[in-house]
């Protein structure tokens, strides 16, 4: 028997007991949904990650710190360090007993630049607001972040903070508009606001700063407002008012430009370089990733459920194909009588059952994506209004494919069961069958 | 003389061991001429079946030797044993044998399928046979539509369809009335006659045997002395 004589009878037999094969093919297709809506909640949140990734920071920075030096669960108490700080720098309003680390000084930035590899190191400079007050509307709590070179806010309004100016410039969360008393975020943009904070002999200082943008809210780092540089400066500055020079120089962590183009390998060399030297260094990927990693093992597990399902469901493919062996056991010996070989035979069932894995995972995987699809259009209007270019399922071709195959390989396994009886049938037996 | 098709020597056929160790065939030896139509008689029980399984090459003996056109039969293993039974022999069973829910033309192609002949010659020879036995205006209907005599038609030209050197027809009109039955007889003997197709019949039918070239007689797994009891009845017709 030709190869393609094999695949069209093996076809043919999957719809010759209709109802058997339509039930099974029903199992198969529940798995199949399964797989394709965890696949597509995966797929859909970890591009969501991405296009936000401009959001939290560039690609060509990473953050810098002392490695932090016996931090494990085993190691007891920390010994207390007069000179660590703590992470979000002196001064701030950050909670007590907090891992302190050892700061980053004049001398360690010198060091860091020295590294090879690095374009430039600068420090980070933490800066904690108490409020933000327009004009004489009520004053509001804001956290500042550190605005980034490279990195990008998803506006709603206005335009980018300009890295260069330097004027202080600020770009707030929609949030705010209302709060601040703005008819619309277009409104609110080139108002002055007031940034109120304590100092580190506790004075009070305030600094205006123009809004040049209203920041849509995103899944991580846009919920505070983004200062540009010359805001942070003077921020910091004031901060610093009245504290120890020996304080002022020192940073809780510095952040390092380097040149991303130069492949994975080089920022590893680089990281290492960096370990070597005593300090612990974290790319924005770094962060992301764990943050993928996180979704990543959420999706898995749900997939897990999902193969759970297709695995029951490879069962019954068993079931089916064992009863339409034994219906059929006449015919497989008169087919041997005249010559078909144990192969082929077993050929035309493990197909067999290939093929009802193929309808399922069609039928399974089209409407899960149809259901995916329209149900996150759905709740991108309704849930996920507030996080503007949220889809929660996505689709990749070669995901989607791999269902299919994955689906198919199951029936596969299943299919082989059967037709290795069936294969292995005597044909004389089968003759004398009653 | 030519070759014969099939030639069995001193064949053996026991099932299970030790004390319930059973000998279907005791030790036969004959031959299948080129062209004959023979029948294997014997009572159910007898062997007869044994004998045509062995024959047919679906099963192997304990001992002895089964010779397809002069060649050993255990010679051949796997593709090749396949091909032989592919191309040499045709079936005509008792109990048909068809799938029921394909159609008349599908289930007679299903040697020709097999044996990876193409789409449209698989058509062709299937339609010629199907025309031989008067069931080409049936090629399009389900097996299972069709009465017995038909059925018995349809099996016959599947047998046909691969031009086989032999046809084993088993019990081929234990399931017809006389009037089918003695008109499929027609056909299967017409087949010998002008085709030159050899008949293997295995029957228990006396006048179906009658009717063949030759016969033997199978007993208790042992050939009865087929000449000396021919002899015998001339012998009592003489007197």
């Amino acid at each position: 028997m030709k190869t393609a004589d094999v695949l069209g009878t093996a076809v043919g037999n999957t719809f010759r007991s209709r109802t058997r094969t339509i039930l099974t093919i029903l199992a198969i297709f529940i798995g199949g949904f399964t797989l394709t809506i965890t696949t597509g909640l995966g797929t859909g949140i970890n591009q969501y990650i991405d296009q936000t990734v401009a959001g939290i920071g560039a690609e060509d920075v990473m953050t810098v710190t002392h490695e932090q030096a016996d931090a494990g669960l085993d190691s007891g108490p920390t010994e207390y360090d007069p000179d660590a700080v703590e992470l979000n720098g002196p001064g701030g309003a950050t909670a007590p007993g907090r891992s302190a680390i050892d700061p980053i000084t004049a001398d360690d930035l010198d060091m860091i630049a020295g590294i090879d590899g690095v374009e430039s190191v600068e420090p980070s400079k933490r800066v904690s607001v108490d409020y933000a007050q327009v004009g004489d509307g009520t004053p509001y709590t804001m956290s500042v972040g550190t605005f980034v070179p490279g990195m990008e806010v998803e506006l709603a309004a206005g335009s980018q903070p300009d890295l260069d100016a330097t004027a202080n410039e600020i770009a707030i969360p929609v949030d705010y508009v209302e709060a601040f008393g703005f008819d619309s975020d277009a409104d609110a943009v080139g108002a002055t606001i007031e940034l109120g904070l304590t100092d580190a002999v506790g004075g009070t200082h305030v600094v205006d700063a123009e809004i040049v943008g209203v920041s849509e809210a995103g899944l991580a780092g846009s919920l505070g407002a983004s200062p540009n540089p010359a805001l942070t400066d003077a921020l910091y500055e004031a901060q610093q008012t009245g504290a120890p020079a020996a304080q002022a120089e020192r940073y809780g962590s510095a952040i390092v430009r380097f040149d991303p183009a130069a492949g994975d390998d080089a920022t590893q060399a680089l990281k290492d370089d960096l370990a070597d030297a005593g300090f612990a260094a974290t790319t924005v990927e770094d962060q992301i990733g764990a943050f993928k990693t996180v979704i990543d093992a959420i999706v898995l597990v749900l997939n897990a459920f999902a193969v759970i399902a297709l695995v029951a469901a490879g069962f019954g493919i068993v079931n089916t194909l064992l009863m339409s062996v034994q219906e059929r056991t006449r015919e497989i010996g008169l087919m041997k009588a005249m010559g078909m070989s144990s192969g082929k035979v077993f050929g035309l069932f493990s197909t067999e059952a290939t093929f009802i894995g193929l309808l399922g995972a069609a039928v399974g995987v089209g409407a899960g994506m149809a259901v995916g699809l329209g149900l996150g259009n759905v709740l991108a209007t309704t849930l996920f209004a507030d996080l503007p270019g949220l889809m929660l399922f996505a689709y990749e071709p070669l995901g989607v494919l791999s269902i299919v195959l994955l689906i198919m390989a199951i029936a596969f396994l299943a299919g082989t069961i059967p037709a290795a009886r069936a294969a292995r049938q005597d044909p004389i037996e089968s003759l004398r069958y009653e | 003389m030519t070759t014969p098709v099939l030639q069995v020597e001193d064949l053996r056929k026991s099932y299970g061991r030790g004390a319930t160790r059973f000998d279907a065939l005791k030790g036969v030896s004959f031959e299948v001429r080129q062209g004959e139509s023979l029948a294997i008689v014997g009572k159910s029980g007898s062997g007869k079946s044994t004998l045509m399984h062995l024959l047919a090459l679906l099963d192997r003996p304990t001992e002895g030797r089964v010779l397809l056109h002069g060649e050993p039969a255990e010679r051949l293993q796997g593709a090749a044993l396949n091909r032989a039974r592919n191309k040499t022999f045709g079936f005509v069973f008792q109990q048909f044998f068809l799938t029921p829910g394909q159609s008349v033309l599908e289930n007679v192609i299903l040697p020709l399928k097999i044996a990876g002949v193409g789409r449209a010659e698989r058509k062709r020879r299937g339609m010629a046979a199907l025309a031989q036995l008067d069931l080409a205006d049936k090629a399009k209907n389900k097996a299972s539509d069709l009465s017995g005599g038909q059925k018995q038609r349809v099996v016959i030209a599947r047998a046909l369809v691969n031009d086989p050197a032999l046809i084993f027809a088993d019990e081929p009109t234990g399931n017809l009335d006389s009037a089918t039955g003695s008109s499929v007889e027609e056909i299967l003997f017409r087949l010998n006659r002008e085709q030159g197709i050899t008949l293997v019949v295995v029957t228990h039918d006396e006048d179906l045997a009658a009717r063949c070239d030759r016969r033997i007689t199978v007993r208790d797994g042992l050939l009865v002395d087929v000449d000396a009891e021919a002899d015998a009845e001339l012998g009592e017709a003489a007197a």
